[in-house]
């Protein structure tokens, strides 16, 4: 039952009734969660057609969350990228400061229905932590979160907010520290309270339903950005263009323009140091399929299918693996994906924040990054819209010492052709 | 491999003659786990053939994950240092026929999905069952998404040991013994491996909602860590699984040899603890 913020994917093939999307997906869970994960599924199916929930969530996500998202054209960054024109889809303007919360309000409504009392989640850059946080501190329900420590120190402003807000932050130690291994403790806690628990998972990957129910509350995004633009530049974009972490804010773009064949979807991973070094997380441009967090999809994984440690500066973008309906848009030629550098991405970072006046998060700028290189390629006629899929505060740490802002009358790195 | 040759046959006849012959001595049978390559691969070894030596009747061998999202700190510790000293998969094959030849004993591999999805499951089931494997222990990999794995288990004589959980419901747990062989892996409690309590009364319950389904041995695991527990759970189940606590004698150890003793040691108690059991194993009602 679609509200006015809330479009479930209706008329859709995809995922077929055991969670695949083509090749990909499926429900990779020990027996224990079975139970639970089927309880989802089922609670969800009856949502997704009650006109109850459908009104609930459209109240939340417009007077909580501050939707509908803005559609702001940026000129002066469109300068840089060959001169076409560029419109992002502000997620970053969403309560708590990023996409998450569109995800995170529909979860927590349907953890009322099942009558789950605590919520736990992993989180990367902190804005899925903040945003259940968040979402539970207004339903009063038990919070935990799981964050690696390589993330707790580098999102430190996140941390601080999630226990502002009452939830408890878990500092995971092992493997490389960061969302995958957040992601490992937090289904190993669920194993053992998934009776009164919801593991409330903030991507579009995971085992079935949580990659058609994430991207069914994401859609919002490009449902949105299509009417706003056909509104404003009269067409559809010839681009459109998100950051992959796990792929939630990606898929909200790209889902509502799937039909619209002439519409290039691209997803930009990041490439870390530089594809070539090894040190990055682009999935989708260097992994082979494989089975990670419930679900069979890319992976970054050796030849016994050990996972490999990832990398980039981005910590909601620093995992090994991808939602599985990506993994799917890539093989069917629907989607392409590119790799974009730590170096950027930051880049990128600097430039919008000095022509447009906006700080994004460094996720966010991967998406920015691509888009100078789809516009140079499309040239003045091209037009592109860009997920804004969240604010940079929380990555002030993280551009302080890159561009060395703390230092009196020492200049940044310079954006290329970023001073006029 | 060509095709008129014969797929070599795994162990899966001897799994379940070794299950019989302790139900004909009326006791429990001990199945004991231990990483492959911890703390390396022929101290591995050691200590599993310590273990068969002292009384263990199957060995579950583990294959190491980077992910082990099923394992507590203890098995995370032990698959890390196997892992960061190089184990591969040739290594925990190694292992396991080793384990075989010493003791021809039934030895099962347990693993994450995706080691054996990326292998090849064919490969795996085929040089399995060449090193003298009996089956496989897949805990995230669920019936439905199981059919591959089946169908190479079966060709090669290889036993599909499924884990259920006590949230499990009849319904599933109909459908999951219906598929498998060998053994039915019931897990003692909610939650990963590790030492506790064992929650007796759950772990009853789920061994006659399994037993109301199948003729499959059901053998219990996850928590049990000495031979008090060992017997308890022999009371009701026709074997007990031990983990973590032989993986923490070899963590806990000063040196190798000593870390080789203790797991002699506790599975000595263990195999007594399974012998020891108050009430008899019920029979099957078939
Ligand atoms: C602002 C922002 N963008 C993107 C991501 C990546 O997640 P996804 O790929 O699911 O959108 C995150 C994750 O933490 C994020 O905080």
């Amino acid at each position: 039952m679609p509200g006015e913020f809330f479009f479930p994917d209706t008329e859709g093939q995809l995922p077929d009734t055991g969670g695949y999307f083509g090749a990909f997906g499926g429900k990779f869970i020990p027996e224990a969660l079975v139970a639970a994960v089927d309880e989802v599924a089922v609670e969800y199916e009856k949502a997704k057609g009650d006109p109850a929930f459908a009104a609930e969530l459209d109240n939340l996500l417009q007077h909580y969350a501050g939707r509908p998202s803005a559609l702001t054209e940026v000129p002066r960054f469109a300068e840089h990228a060959g001169g076409a024109r560029i419109f992002l889809k502000r997620e970053d303007l969403n309560h708590t400061g990023s996409h998450k919360i569109n995800n995170v309000l529909g979860q927590a409504l349907l953890i009322r229905r099942m009558g789950k009392t605590r919520v736990i989640a992993e989180t990367g850059a902190g804005q899925h932590g903040v945003a259940t946080a968040t979402a539970c501190a207004l339903l009063g329900l038990d919070c935990t979160i799981y964050m690696g420590e390589v993330d707790t120190e580098r999102q430190a402003l996140n941390v601080a907010r999630m226990r502002l807000l009452g939830a408890e932050v878990v500092t995971v130690r092992s493997g490389s520290r960061t969302l995958k291994d957040a992601i490992n403790e937090a289904f190993r806690d669920w194993v053992a309270t998934v009776d009164h628990t919801h593991y409330l998972f903030g991507t579009v990957a995971g085992p079935h339903p949580f990659p058609a129910m994430v991207r069914d509350l994401h859609r919002v995004i490009g449902v949105e950005a299509r009417r706003q633009l056909l509104d404003r530049a009269g067409r559809l974009p010839d681009a459109a263009v998100a950051c992959v972490g796990g792929g939630s804010n990606a898929i909200g773009l790209f889902h509502a323009f799937i039909p619209d064949t002439g519409v290039r979807l691209i997803g930009c991973e990041p490439a870390g140091l530089g594809v070539e070094t090894g040190e990055h997380a682009a999935t989708l441009t260097a992994g082979d399929p494989g089975i990670l967090h419930g679900s069979r999809s890319y992976l970054l994984h050796d030849e016994e299918g050990q996972v490999v440690e990832p990398y980039s500066i981005s910590a909601g973008l620093d995992y090994p693996g991808v939602g599985p309906e990506h993994a799917h848009l890539k093989d069917s030629g629907r989607a392409e994906y590119r790799a974009v550098t730590d170096e950027a991405a930051m880049r990128a970072m600097l430039l919008l924040s000095r022509t447009e006046g906006i700080i994004p998060a460094i996720e966010s700028a991967h998406a920015l990054a691509g888009a100078i290189e789809v516009g140079r390629e499309l040239g003045s006629a091209g037009l592109i819209v860009v997920s804004l899929s969240g604010r940079g505060d929380k990555d002030m740490g993280t551009a302080a010492t890159y561009f060395r802002l703390n230092e009196a009358d020492t200049v940044g790195t310079e954006p290329e052709g970023a001073s006029q | 491999m060509t095709s008129t040759s014969q797929p070599p046959t795994g162990n899966l006849a001897l799994l379940d003659s070794t299950l019989a012959r302790a139900k004909a001595e009326h006791r429990a049978a001990l199945i004991t786990y231990l990483p492959a390559g911890f703390p390396t691969v022929d101290a591995g070894i050691d200590a599993i053939t310590a273990a068969l030596a002292a009384g263990a009747d199957i060995i579950e061998v583990g294959l190491p994950h980077s992910d082990p999202v099923l394992d507590g700190p203890v098995i995370q510790t032990a698959d890390t240092i196997a892992l960061r000293g190089g184990v591969k998969i040739a290594d925990v094959l190694r292992t396991v026929r080793a384990a075989h030849q010493a003791s021809g004993a039934p030895i099962l591999v347990m693993t994450y999905w995706n080691p054996v999805d990326r292998y090849g499951v064919e490969r795996f089931a085929a040089e399995l069952a060449a090193a003298g494997g009996a089956g496989c222990v897949l805990p995230d990999l669920p019936v439905e998404e199981s059919a591959a794995w089946r169908e190479q288990a079966e060709k090669h004589g290889l036993a599909t040991v499924f884990v259920v959980a006590p949230s499990s419901t009849d319904e599933r747990l109909a459908s999951i013994t219906a598929h498998g062989s060998g053994f039915v892996y019931a897990a003692s409690l909610m939650g990963v491996t590790g030492t506790r309590a064992v929650a007796s009364t759950a772990a009853r319950t789920l061994v006659e909602r399994v037993r109301a389904t199948t003729d499959l041995p059901v053998c219990v695991g996850l928590g049990v860590s000495d031979a008090d527990q060992a017997a308890e759970v022999a009371g009701f189940a026709d074997g007990v699984i031990v983990g973590t606590a032989l993986v923490r004698c070899l963590l806990d150890a000063p040196d190798q040899a000593a870390g080789v003793q203790a797991v002699r040691e506790l599975t000595a108690d263990l195999a007594d603890g399974v012998r020891r059991s108050d009430t008899p194993v019920p029979q099957p009602t078939s």
